[in-house]
This record gives C-alpha cells, structure tokens and sequence, in this order.
C-alpha cells in the first residue's frame, strides 16, 4: 500500500515476453461510475413502470415485482455487464476501460461478483471516499473490490494494424529505387519520430497551411538528416511527400512499391 | 538485428489475424469449448504471435505493430495461462459448489457459530438482568409490546394483518435479509472486525428475543414463529459471516508462506459459492416468513409450524454435509 502509484500493470510471460495494461486514472474511473450509476437507476425506474404497471393483476406481486427487479439491477447491473461484455459496463465502455484480472488471466464470474459485493464498503462513508482512497494509495490503483477479487481496471488500448492506404497510398515511392538506403532508414528512425509522423500525416487536412508546410519541413529535415538519398530520389518531392515515401518505407511490403 | 519489417509483416500476418479471430469467439462466448486440435492450434498461434513480438523488440521503428502484437499476445496469454477451472452456470454444478465451499471452511462456520451464540449469550443475560434494555437491543415496533400481549393478540386475530401485502413483504425481507449476508462477507475485508461486529449484533437481538418470550413462558409461540423461516435464515446468516471470516483469514494469512494474492486468489470461488448460496437460502427464508411464520395457532398449530422448521434444518444439514461428497 506504501509503494508509489504505477501508471502500467506489466505482466512477464513464462514464453520471456513482458506486455503491460495502462491502468485507469481516478477521474475516468469516477466518469464511469457516475455513467453507470445514471444507467442502473434508470433501467430501476423503467423496471419499476413495468412492475407498477402490472399492478392491475395483482397489486401484492406488482410490488414484490418492483422490490425484487431493483435490488436484482441495483447489486446485478454491474455483474452482469462485466461478465458478457469482458470487464466493461457502459460507464467503462464509453470510457474506453476494462477489468482486468491482476495477472493479465482471464476475468472469472467470482471474480466479478467479488468485487461488485465490495462496493457498500468502498462507497463508505460517502461517495465511494474509502474506495477512492484506496485507489489513490494503492500501486496499481485498486480499491477494495479490486484487492479483494485481485483484478484491476485498466484503460483499453485494443490496437489495429496501423492502415497503410489511409497513411501512404501504393504509389511509386522514388526512396525504394535505393532497397539498401531504405532498410537503412527503417533500421535508425527512432519509434518516437515515426509515431510523430503517423500522427501528422493521419490529422494533416486540420492544419494551417503554414503550420502544415513547417511542420513536414521538420520531420522531412529529420528524416534527410539519417540516411543521405541520391539526390535523383528526391527531385520533385515535397517535404510532406517524402515524409510519406518515408512511412511508406517503414511500413509498406516491398513487393506493392 | 536488421529486420525486413516489411517481409515480416507479409508473412506472419495471417496468423494475427488467425489468433485475433480465435480470441474474438473466446470473448464474445466466456463458455466456449474448444476440441484439442483447436486448442494445440491456438497455442501454436500464441507462440508464434510471441516469438513475433520477441523479433520485434530489437527494431524499435514500429510502436503501432509493437502495441498491436501486444494486445494480441496478452489476450491470448489471459486464455491460455489460466489454470483455474473455470465455472460452470449449472444448477447442478453451483448446488454442488456450495455445500463443497462450505465444508471446506467449515472452521470459518464454526468460529461464525461461536460469535453468534456468544451475542446471544450476551442479549440473554442483559435482558434478564436488565428489562429495560429491550428497547435498546430490540429496536422493533413489534416487539415492544410484553410477549403475552403479543400472543393473545396474534392468537385471537379475526382478520389476516398480511392480506394483500404478503408478497412485498416476503421481498422485503429477502433484500434485507441478503444484504446483511453480503455486508458480514464485505465486512470480512476489516480483517473480519467488521464480520465479528455483524455476527455478534445478529446474535445479540437472537437471544434476548429469546430471553424476552421464554422468560414470559411463550416457548411454543417462539418456536412455532422463529423456526419456520429461522431454521434457513439464521444459518444463512451464518454463512455469510462464514465468507466474511474466510476473507478475514486471507488478508491476515496466519501460517502462511504464501503472498496475500495467492491467499486472496485461493479462496475467491469458494467465497463466491458461499455467499451465493446464502442469497439462495435466504429468498426461501424471506417467503416461508412471510407466508408461514406470521400465522399462529389457531390458523397454522405450533406443532405443525415447528415440525417444519425442523424437518427444513434437518434438511440443509444435510445438504450441507452430504452433497458433493466423494
């Protein structure tokens, strides 16, 4: 409980291969509660018009009917959506976070049940303090729930294939004439610069035409500055195009270039 | 190591996908069973996703590919790495769950038991000695009143006090009822404090009950009216703080050499059978009191009323002890 707050939970695999989770922030967290709050209590309300409604068979079992459905959503809720949806309610799915077994193993029905029957305790004295606490003091953000059932919550990062078409169209790409020069480039272009520059291609149409032309004048500077291309390679091509050969380089199969 | 990024990625992409779409059926069907040919293939696809990522680390130009062979391999390790049997939502699999946890624990029940008798031990004398006190360990209307008043009333009753309202009563009491369990299992995580609290309280208002109508000479109406729904719902109770003091004995971890994970870890099925079982028993318990226990001689003879009570304790005693048994 005293060791410093972690921001990624890494799990090493016996196969000598370490992944890590991002584990989620109080604030999202405390988003998502109030989301899944707001939901519960209005599938309560809507459950008690159903049970209100079929008061006129039998007022008696109409009440039983609205007793029973609000504990069952108001302690089931949470339960029910982390176990089909794989550790998300809809707070945490809008909020892009997930439960995650502590180890990175698969997330078990007790597990999930664990720790939704441990929200009274985190949600004393007032709004969920004890929890938030806990979270705030624990090294891998968990409250109580959480320790007990030994899961965390952890921000989802499901990643894709990173689209190749959306960041350099298979065209001619003039770098590729000199095979050698490319790998070489791939080999020292550092992961921070590449990623840079997926993130200025992807979002260039929201840029001011100077902020743009700087910008790819930059990262082309950069990239020129690693491997020095014939200048036969480079004839014509503006900074934002080489900078796209560049990703095209990096990313693309060579047999499509 | 110069890696021919582009190569690579042609080659083995068609197993990411592969292992992608396994793991897509997995989540979106917790229940799904796998033949050994799928299983062996999906292990093969999780190694090789592996060795994949282990090629990776050492050419550092592909965050995006790096963090996506992540995600893949991580949730391939969550299904393959498991080694805890998985639970079944069957009936017959989560009746033998229960009574299976609760034998396993059954120092926990005990330890439960103890506290309890000790709170009613404790109600008992502070009634006897103290009749006052009543309305401070008794906090209900309906038992404010002296025992013999009580009786002659409920005895003499023309009309049916519970008409119409007899099933909001019984979910009333189901909700009350199994909220007290869950909070004596909650509790459990004040290194049981907060469980021995639940438990002693719950054994304390038991005895001076108990006290208030045996001192009065109103045994038969105590048993005819507590036993009923008493003989499932102070057991489940029970069970609940049992959960709650099984909880407790992991975070302390007395003898033993283990991390507090491991012992958390260890004992998470069996809480999660304890405490569903107690809702079980407590939702009979909530409608035998509202449909049994409330009516008296003459409408429902003592005898009659205790008989059941006692044939349902001899009953989940032996559920308790018999089921699931080897």
């Amino acid at each position: 409980m005293t060791a410093a707050r972690k921001s990624a939970l890494e799990i090493a695999t016996p196969e000598g291969i370490v992944f890590s989770y991002e584990l989620a922030t109080p604030v999202p967290r405390a988003l998502a509660c109030a989301v899944d709050t707001v939901a519960w209590l209005g599938m309560a309300y809507s459950a008690g018009r159903i049970a209100t409604g079929a008061g006129f068979l039998s007022p008696d079992w109409a009440s039983f009917l609205g007793v029973t459905l609000y504990f069952a959503i108001s302690v089931g809720y949470a339960i029910v959506l982390e176990w089909r949806w794989c550790g998300q309610t809809l707070g945490k799915r809008l909020f892009g976070l997930r439960v995650i077994d502590a180890h990175g193993l698969r997330l078990q029905l007790a597990q999930i049940v664990l720790r939704n029957l441990l929200r009274p305790i985190d949600a004393l004295p007032l709004f969920y303090l004890a929890g938030g606490m806990t979270v705030l003091v624990s090294p891998k953000g968990q409250r109580l729930g959480d320790l007990v059932a030994n899961t965390v919550v952890a921000r989802e990062c499901r990643r894709e294939i990173p689209d190749l078409e959306e960041i350099a169209p298979a065209k001619y790409n003039s770098l590729m004439a000199w095979p050698y020069l490319a790998r070489r480039l791939r080999t020292l272009a550092s992961p921070e610069a590449v990623h840079f520059a997926l993130l200025a291609v992807s979002r260039r149409g929201g840029y001011q035409p100077l902020a743009r032309v700087e910008l790819f004048a930059d990262l082309a500077a950069y990239f020129r500055s690693l491997v020095r291309f014939p200048d036969a390679a480079l004839e014509g091509l503006t900074d934002e195009q080489f900078v796209r050969s560049v990703l095209r380089v990096i990313f693309g199969p060579e047999g499509r270039i | 190591m110069i890696l021919d990024l582009a190569r690579f990625t042609a080659v083995e992409r068609p197993y990411w996908e592969e292992l992608e779409s396994v793991l897509g059926k997995f989540e979106t069907d917790p229940g799904l069973r796998m033949s050994l040919d799928q299983v062996q293939r999906l292990h093969y696809l999780y190694e090789r996703c592996s060795a994949d990522l282990a090629r990776l680390d050492t050419f550092s130009t592909e965050p995006r590919l790096r963090d996506f062979l992540e995600s893949l391999v991580s949730r391939a390790y969550s299904q393959i790495h498991e080694t805890r049997a998985r639970l079944t939502l069957r009936w017959k699999a989560l009746l033998r769950a229960f009574p299976c946890a609760f034998r396993r624990r059954a120092g926990a029940f005990g330890l439960a038991a103890g506290i309890t008798v000790f709170g009613a031990a404790f109600g008992w004398f502070a009634i006897r000695y103290d009749p006052q006190a009543k309305a401070v360990l008794m906090p209900f209307p309906g038992l404010m009143e002296p025992p013999q008043q009580r009786v002659a009333k409920e005895e003499s009753a023309k009309i049916d006090r519970l008409k119409g309202v007899k099933a909001t009563f019984s979910a009333e009491l189901m909700t009350h009822n199994i909220q007290v369990a869950v909070l004596a299992l909650a509790a459990g995580i004040t290194w049981g404090a907060g469980t021995l609290i639940v438990l002693f309280d719950n054994g304390v208002i038991l005895g001076a009950v108990a006290a208030d109508y045996l001192g009065a000479g109103q045994g038969a109406f105590l048993a005819g009216w507590l036993l009923p729904h008493g003989s499932l719902e102070i057991p489940a109770i029970l069970i609940g703080g049992q959960a709650g003091l099984v909880l407790a004995g992991a975070l302390i971890g007395w003898n033993s050499r283990e991390p507090r994970n491991a012992r958390l870890r260890a004992v998470t099925h069996d809480l999660f059978a304890l405490i569903g079982g107690a809702a079980g028993l407590l939702v009979c318990a909530g409608l035998v009191e509202s449909f049994v226990s409330q009516y008296h001689q003459p409408v429902l003879p003592y005898s009659l009323k205790i008989a059941f009570g006692v044939c349902e304790l001899a009953a989940l005693a032996a559920f308790l002890t018999w089921t699931g048994r080897e």
